[in-house]
């Protein structure tokens, strides 16, 4: 019994010491971050790694989200001869849930596993100890320019997955379904705001971006140096950051648009 | 030398992307129109009841959009709605004698204002009250005098 006890408190403070360790780090690495304006190169490079590389994947599932979402949405709505307002709700769910969500997700499996495993293997063959014999701060030159790659990479990801989500829906909706063009565009915009929709949106895609890279670098820079310790490490960053998104999500909608809805 | 510089052209092409997918969220797909243009003026009318009618609900004559709702007070003295509207500025040529009212589009659509044209020679400026005005429909009270005829009727 209380074997079982002492085993439940080390499980909690261990996790707790983990917890207070990542916002130690992630401190320590945005104390660092103004640096980097003098160094762009840095970011520049990690910004092609983590935002470009991640493009065709994004783009393909941007299109088809918003191509399945104007399909499903279309039978529904027609039912009750609303399908002039399939525009609005398609650009709603794109800009306010789904561009933010699914980009960070997919993110999240495609950037945050890449980040974790890179940084992991570079703990494990001692490239980061060795930074540290030459007087070179690994957090400032190796985490920093990836936390600020994935800061700037994640919004505009999710806006380009919300972008061509809506595109993908017109084509759809006007293409296959007979909607008229004008009526999905003008009650769009009748229904979507710029501050309310579109920017928080944003918000959320920054907040989203943050997360997720602070998760991966945090997870490849704790990870046990072995190669083993290294994919327990890109396997708790996917896991992790997808439910920190998730859970995030709820909180930020609840916060945005939840006194009016 | 030569790979940081096509690296660097991606990166300014993902940029340039993101940037554009932004500018078409807020352009094509936001009401972002409706914030840029301040010129135009704002006439406002009294009604008994607006129903659903919200802020920036659409301000329509024969169908055309040509403003929007900018603000709804309740007046305590009238126990009437005053809804202020912002009329775009190329649309300056209602009737004084414009009556408004409270329409909706389509069966669940939403609520907005249409503007019904006068005779009048003189038009709307900025700050005037349209006096004639029609209340929403609430489809209760529809309902409620429907039946209230109906065993009024069957009484006889």
């Amino acid at each position: 019994m209380i074997d079982t006890l002492q085993q439940l408190g080390a499980w909690a403070l261990q996790r707790l010491e983990r917890l207070g360790r990542s916002h130690l780090f992630i401190l320590r690495v945005v104390v660092g971050l103004p640096e980097l304006l003098a160094r762009p190169g840095l970011v520049v490079q990690q910004i092609f790694a983590i935002g470009v590389l991640s493009l065709p994947i994004i783009l393909v599932a941007g299109l088809f989200v918003g191509m399945v979402l104007a399909l499903q949405l279309y039978n529904t709505m027609v039912n009750f001869g609303a399908e002039q307002s399939l525009g609005p709700v398609v650009a709603l769910s794109l800009v306010r849930e789904l561009g933010p969500v699914v980009t960070a997700l997919l993110f999240a499996g495609r950037a945050g596993s890449a980040l974790a495993a890179e940084i992991g293997l570079m703990k494990a063959t001692e490239q980061l100890s060795s930074m540290e014999m030459m007087a070179v701060d690994p957090l400032r030159r190796i985490i920093a320019p990836r936390l600020a790659g994935g800061i700037l990479a994640m919004p505009l990801l999710a806006a380009m997955f919300s972008a061509i989500g809506i595109s993908g829906g017109f084509v759809v909706a006007t293409g296959l379904l007979g909607v008229d063009s004008n009526a999905y565009w003008s009650q769009m915009q009748a229904n979507v705001d710029l501050f309310d929709d579109v920017i928080n949106g944003v918000i959320k895609s920054v907040v989203f971006g943050m997360v997720v890279t602070w998760i991966a670098v945090f997870e490849g820079f704790d990870a046990i140096p072995t190669s083993e310790g290294v994919a327990r490490a890109t396997t708790r960053t996917v896991v992790n950051s997808s439910l920190a998104v998730l859970g995030l999500d709820f909180i930020l909608t609840a916060l945005m648009f939840g006194d009016n809805g | 030398m030569r790979r940081t510089k096509t690296l660097e052209i991606w990166v300014g092409l993902f940029v340039a992307m993101g940037f554009a997918a932004l500018l078409m969220l807020a352009m094509r797909v936001s009401n972002i129109t409706s914030y840029i243009d301040n010129e135009g003026y704002e006439i406002s009318a009294a009604f008994e009841n607006i129903g659903g009618l919200t802020v920036r609900a659409p301000v329509r004559v024969a169908g055309v959009r040509i403003g929007r709702v900018s603000d709804i007070r309740f007046d305590e003295d009238t126990f009437q709605a005053i809804v202020t509207m912002h009329i775009e500025a190329q649309y300056d040529r209602l009737p004084l004698d414009t009556s408004a009212s409270i329409l909706t589009d389509g069966l669940l659509g939403e609520n907005y204002v249409g503007l019904e044209p006068g005779g009048e020679e003189e038009y709307l400026k900025d700050g005037d009250r349209i006096e004639i005005t029609q209340s929403a429909l609430v489809l209760e009270k529809l309902i409620g005098q429907f039946l209230f005829s109906r065993s009024q009727g069957s009484d006889k």
